[in-house]
């Protein structure tokens, strides 16, 4: 069982490393899409099935749809991709930025106490989880809900403050 | 796996389940339950394939029966052995890979179609006991495992390095992004209703007569027919077919995504499309036409399974007909169809039917109210959001020279 995780999680790590490193854009969206579909993939090794198989239909099936999405309509010519290399002082900021993040998570990780035999996870079924957010996380859901709603809003305002586009040359 | 069989059921309905345990009878316990999975993939693999060939001739003769034609006639009796022999040309056509392409995702894209569509098939109840893999939330499965089309569609128009495919692969994104909304949001009323994600529970939800006559299909209460209606337009647009086929538009695009594709790539393209019509359909079958139950308490001693392929059928006749009848759209048209008509819509039907789980309860004279307010909450957004969608393009008037 544990080769498993390893495998999964070397693939995540990996794919998501090689992501970071390519120079086109659209190959690092699909090589994001890999790791995410790892991240599910380790979901279901935990035994979350829902969780994981909302991680694929979110981050694969619409996340990596929006990305690429932006980054075909945003491109304005052919030298956009791909971008200069980094140079040298960017990339010690980089290192610098990375490694300190690193270091809180490691901080964190190591402060926390691990049980040595985890205990077996609880067997949650869907409805356990909707009756669980539907009833003592109701609030949570509701201020997801009124957030989402809220950028879904602004979204529209944003797209359609523009106002109908006028040809060039007319009043 | 599927549930044992109950002896008290006919020999033709427990048929595939003593067939499975007569064949992996002799392996010991793990090997047993590995042989009986691999089993089902095989069985559901080759059903399909060879519904694929079958769909793809009754596809050709139908239209050609619309447009006056005879469709194809030539390679054995009345065409019998086309498939047969299309599948031979594709297989020995040369596979030719464009220089600027790139050729891992050239290759990846029809693969991960492919793969994409079979996977869907896991979760569909094929019949009481034909049930490939049990899912608490079998529902979720399926769209999960369904949205990495868009992704292959995209990968096949952009690694082609071709403009027709590029341009393809933006009006894929823009048609699946804006169908997968109103496709999920037309099976919550079947949760609702059912209370759980698994598709076993959602046909076992289903089963029984009103009066021994109508049977409990979702499709037969005001929701469900209105999700029903939603979820086969947006299945249509999902699996790319006519008339939202914009992604590989011949008139306009040559092939879109499929342009720079031949031989046996281009026939993997052609095969998801149809795996994937045939799980949605399989899907809107389990979801509102009942799964496998039998229309009348009659009839159940047909088994189970000839019931599913029945309706099943009927589905997919139905996707030629439009093929056959449909104009394609325009890509506007497409994208303000999805998002100002059949969104809202589904919106709503979500709260028709939360007030129809609500007001279950109701007997007497409620219960007519009950359905009178649901058909008005179902059928009334549609007739004013469809009067919006139309204004200003009103009866054309022709003006002769």
């Amino acid at each position: 069982m544990n080769t498993v995780l390893v495998i999964v999680a070397l693939a995540t790590v990996a794919t998501a490393a090689a992501a970071m490193s390519r120079p086109s854009l659209l190959n690092c969206v699909l090589l994001l899409t890999v790791s995410w579909t790892g991240i599910a993939a380790f979901y279901l090794w935990a035994g979350a099935e829902f969780a994981a198989f909302a991680q694929v239909l979110i981050y694969v099936g619409a996340i990596s749809m929006a990305l690429m999405f932006a980054v075909l309509l945003t491109r304005r010519t052919r030298s956009d991709f791909p971008p200069a290399r980094a140079s040298g002082s960017r990339a010690a900021y980089a290192i610098l930025a990375g490694a300190a993040v690193a270091a809180v998570l490691l901080a964190a990780v190591a402060r926390s106490s691990v049980a040595a035999a985890p205990a077996p996870g609880p067997a949650s079924t869907v409805r356990q989880l909707g009756v669980q957010l539907m009833g003592p996380h109701a609030a949570a859901l509701l201020v997801v809900g009124v957030l989402l709603t809220v950028a879904l809003i602004g979204a529209v305002v944003l797209a359609a403050g523009a106002g109908p586009a006028r040809p060039e040359g007319t009043r | 796996m599927s549930p044992a069989a109950t002896p008290d059921e006919s020999l033709l309905e427990r048929a595939p389940v003593l067939a499975r345990d007569w064949l992996t009878g002799f392996l010991p316990g793990p090997a047993r339950w590995l042989a009986g999975s691999l089993l089902a993939v095989v069985a559901v693999l080759l059903v399909f394939a060879t519904l694929f060939a079958l769909l793809t001739l009754a596809e050709r003769k139908i239209l050609g029966r619309v447009q006056n034609r005879p469709g194809p006639n030539r390679v054995g009796w009345f065409g019998l052995l086309q498939p047969v022999a299309d599948g031979i040309k594709m297989l020995i056509k040369e596979d030719l890979v464009p220089r600027a392409a790139n050729p891992v995702l050239h290759l990846l894209a029809p693969v991960v179609l492919l793969a994409a569509a079979i996977m869907t098939f896991a979760v569909i109840p094929y019949g009481r006991h034909l049930v490939p893999v049990e899912l608490d939330a079998a529902l979720l499965y399926f769209f999960a495992a369904g949205s990495a089309t868009e992704l292959a569609v995209f990968m096949a128009g952009w690694a082609s390095h071709n403009k027709y495919s590029l341009l393809a692969a933006m009006r894929a994104l823009a048609q699946l992004i804006s169908y997968e909304l109103p496709l999920l949001l037309s099976t919550v009323p079947v949760v609702l209703a059912a209370g759980t994600l698994s598709t076993t529970g959602i046909v076992a939800a289903q089963s029984g007569w009103k009066w021994n006559l109508v049977p409990h299909w979702l499709v037969f209460t005001p929701c469900g027919a209105a999700g029903f209606a939603i979820f086969m337009v947006s299945a249509l647009a999902e699996s790319n077919r006519s008339p939202f086929d914009l992604p590989e538009a011949e008139s306009e695009l040559i092939a879109g995504h499929l342009t720079e594709y031949s031989g046996f790539k281009y026939a993997l393209f052609f095969m998801a499309e149809y795996f994937g019509m045939c799980a949605a359909s399989a899907m809107a079958v389990t979801l509102f036409l009942g799964g496998w139950h039998a229309p009348l308490p009659a009839l159940e001693a047909i088994p189970s399974y000839v019931w599913f392929s029945a309706k099943l059928l009927a589905l997919l006749l139905g996707f030629i007909w439009v093929r056959a009848t449909m104009p394609r759209l325009r890509i506007d048209q497409l994208t303000r169809l999805a998002w100002k008509f059949m969104v809202p819509l589904a919106l709503v039907n979500v709260g028709t039917a939360a007030f129809w789980s609500l007001t279950f309860p109701w007997t007497g004279p409620l219960q007519l109210l009950r359905w009178a307010v649901a058909i008005a909450l179902a059928a009334g957004p549609f007739f004013l959001l469809g009067r919006g969608l139309t204004s200003g393009l009103g009866p054309r008037t022709y003006r002769y020279a």
